[in-house]
């Protein structure tokens, strides 16, 4: 077996037991990156050097007996929105290129705290605003499964990389379903946890009250391992959760769904979901039931007014958080012989930023201008508290809720560029658990005739990764769809 | 709803946002669509709905001491500032 087809916690025994160095697996992941990213093109930087430098520290480490955890030379990636310093962050935009942070954001110091190698920065969406990861001002991701397919996004880079084995996890964040959707359509397991769960400081803002970190790995053991070192209070950011963070990993060794409940929604499981979709999640579910969970129909009458709350409270958020990108203090600058100071900030953004993020600009500008804010974004934050309600009576009956991660497997690029409203309603399961700061965890369950991944998303109570864990677990017990591989793609 | 061109300009310049005429021209048909869209939520009694801002009840905000501390120094700073002048950010004139 190559080194680059071990899971996280395969690798990590072997670093433990020395039967594979750090600076070994940091070259297989490098080579590979080199030999298909090509084709794929997830990174946005490799830091051969950085990274090498690091998985010599960890062997040093490790020798002097010294490893600091399961993360300790393992060799992770980031989406290019985490700041990292000394090293560009871009933010997938145009407006950012060539920005060097001075600082890095917590998840990036945690990591490196525990010892893992940073590889490098990953493919997005512009400012994380998007579904396809076809937003990126530097070219779009492709989906390993099926190159001329989308990875879905905005985490596409974070999710392509682990698909194709050029890293062992990945961090990227969910706004909308951009962890959950991209691990969905490329077969990966992806979790956005609980609204707060882990800090915001040093990750580049889209909508301040629903953007949330998350890792991406292949097993849901991968996940827990990660999130369990990146999750947890940070005093850098006043909305992060000031709850203890349980030993997620230690609770999977026996993870069992016999006795619980698990709510179906049935607003997810109709007209317009992909036949073969369907099929696979059903299949999952009765497997679940196999397993000893009892399935409960449950309704969470708010989900068609989801893509419409989100579209309007994600836009209003992201006109205020990009109001920063002025030309004053980094990133692009366009200024005129003569020019004002007035005309640098109009030449400057309309040059730095890409279509869609200033559609959502201006949809935000719109829905908080004077006159129309009580009409939209107020409105949409009173629907929030609705759909937020419908998460609430469902929880009172059931552990976790499970459903469908998107109505559809991977699209083909370019499918739906020209039609920004169908690329929205493509979230429509995704949205609601970020409106109502839910976890929420996609495992892949299957494939379609063509052989694209489906996702199986999992549900849980605010703060209760846990179940969220616990149901992935045992699934990902008696299945192996979350081990099959894309056949090898060449560069 | 619809939003026309002159609207959308309006919008643009509340964002400092400069539109080419085509870009104005395809933005008055996308918002008008995504506004249509969003119009369903009027479709909702939210008449006693509180709203929501924070999804996750946060028990406390708290503030730290009011102590100084080590901060990013200047040069770091403005080590990504499109033009500086000493430890400032240098802009165009403000004064038109």
């Amino acid at each position: 077996m190559k080194i680059t087809d071990l899971s996280l916690a395969d690798l990590s025994r072997k670093l433990a037991a020395k039967e594979v160095s750090a600076v070994e697996a940091t070259r297989a992941c490098l080579d590979r990156i080199a030999a298909v990213d090509g084709a794929i093109h997830a990174f946005l930087l490799v830091d051969e050097a950085g990274a090498l430098a690091q998985a010599r520290a960890s062997d040093e480490r490790r020798a002097r007996g010294e490893a600091r955890g399961p993360l300790d030379g393992v060799p992770v990636a980031l989406k290019d929105l985490f700041c990292t310093k000394g090293l560009p962050t871009t933010c997938g935009s145009r407006i950012l290129e060539g920005f060097v942070p001075p600082y890095d954001s917590t998840h990036v110091q945690r990591l490196k705290d525990a010892g893992a190698v940073l590889l490098g920065k990953l493919n997005m969406d512009e400012f994380a605003m998007g579904s396809s990861n076809e937003n990126s001002a530097f070219g779009p991701c492709h989906n390993p499964w099926d190159l001329a397919r989308t990875t879905g996004g905005s985490s596409g880079g974070s999710a392509a990389a682990v698909a194709a084995r050029m890293c062992f996890a990945s961090l990227g964040t969910d706004t909308g379903g951009s962890i959950r959707q991209p691990a969905a359509l490329t077969g990966t397991t992806g979790i956005k946890p609980t609204y707060g769960r882990c800090s915001r400081y040093g990750v580049i803002a889209f909508a301040s009250s629903l953007d949330q970190v998350g890792p991406f790995a292949r097993t849901v053991e991968d996940c827990a391992t990660v999130l369990q070192t990146i999750a947890g209070r940070d005093p850098l950011d006043s909305t992060s959760l000031d709850a203890p963070v349980p030993d997620w990993v230690g609770g999977l060794a026996n993870a069992e769904v016999k006795g619980m409940r698990l709510g179906v929604p049935r607003e997810y499981f109709r007209e317009g979901l992909d036949p073969d979709v369907e099929r696979c999640v059903r299949a999952a579910l009765r497997q679940l039931v196999d397993l000893g969970a009892e399935l409960v129909e449950v309704s969470l009458p708010h989900t068609d007014y989801g893509i419409a709350t989100y579209y309007l409270v994600a836009p209003a958020e992201a006109s205020s958080n990009l109001a920063r990108y002025d030309g004053v203090r980094y990133g692009l600058s366009v200024r005129e012989e003569g020019g004002g100071l007035r005309e640098m900030y109009f030449r400057t953004r309309a040059a730095g930023f890409g279509p869609e993020v200033k559609r959502r600009i201006m949809i935000g500008t719109y829905a908080l201008s004077s006159g129309y804010y009580d009409a939209y974004y107020l409105r949409a934050q009173k629907v929030r508290t609705l759909i937020r309600r419908d998460f609430e009576a469902a929880f009172a009956e059931v552990d976790a809720i499970v459903a469908p991660t998107t109505p559809m497997p991977a699209f083909r690029l370019g499918e739906r560029l020209d039609d920004p409203l169908q690329m929205y309603l493509g979230d429509v399961f995704a949205v609601p658990a970020n409106l109502a700061g839910l976890p929420g965890m996609s495992v892949p369950c299957g494939f379609t005739a063509q052989d694209l991944p489906v996702g199986l998303q999992i549900l849980g109570r605010p703060l209760d990764e846990a179940s969220v864990f616990r149901v992935g677990a045992a699934y990902q017990r008696v299945t192996d769809w979350h081990l099959r591989a894309p056949k090898e793609v060449a560069s | 709803m619809a939003l026309n061109r002159e609207q959308v300009e309006h919008v643009a310049k509340l964002a400092r946002l400069s539109l080419t005429t085509e870009e104005a021209e395809r933005l008055s048909v996308q918002l008008t669509q995504i506004l249509d869209y969003v119009a369903k939520l009027q479709e909702l009694d939210v008449s006693k709905v509180e709203p929501t801002t924070h999804s996750v009840e946060v028990a406390s905000t708290p503030l730290r001491d009011d102590v100084p501390r080590e901060s990013l120094p200047v040069d770091e700073a403005l080590a990504n500032a499109p033009a500086r002048d000493g430890s400032h950010f240098s802009v165009p004139r403000i004064i038109e």
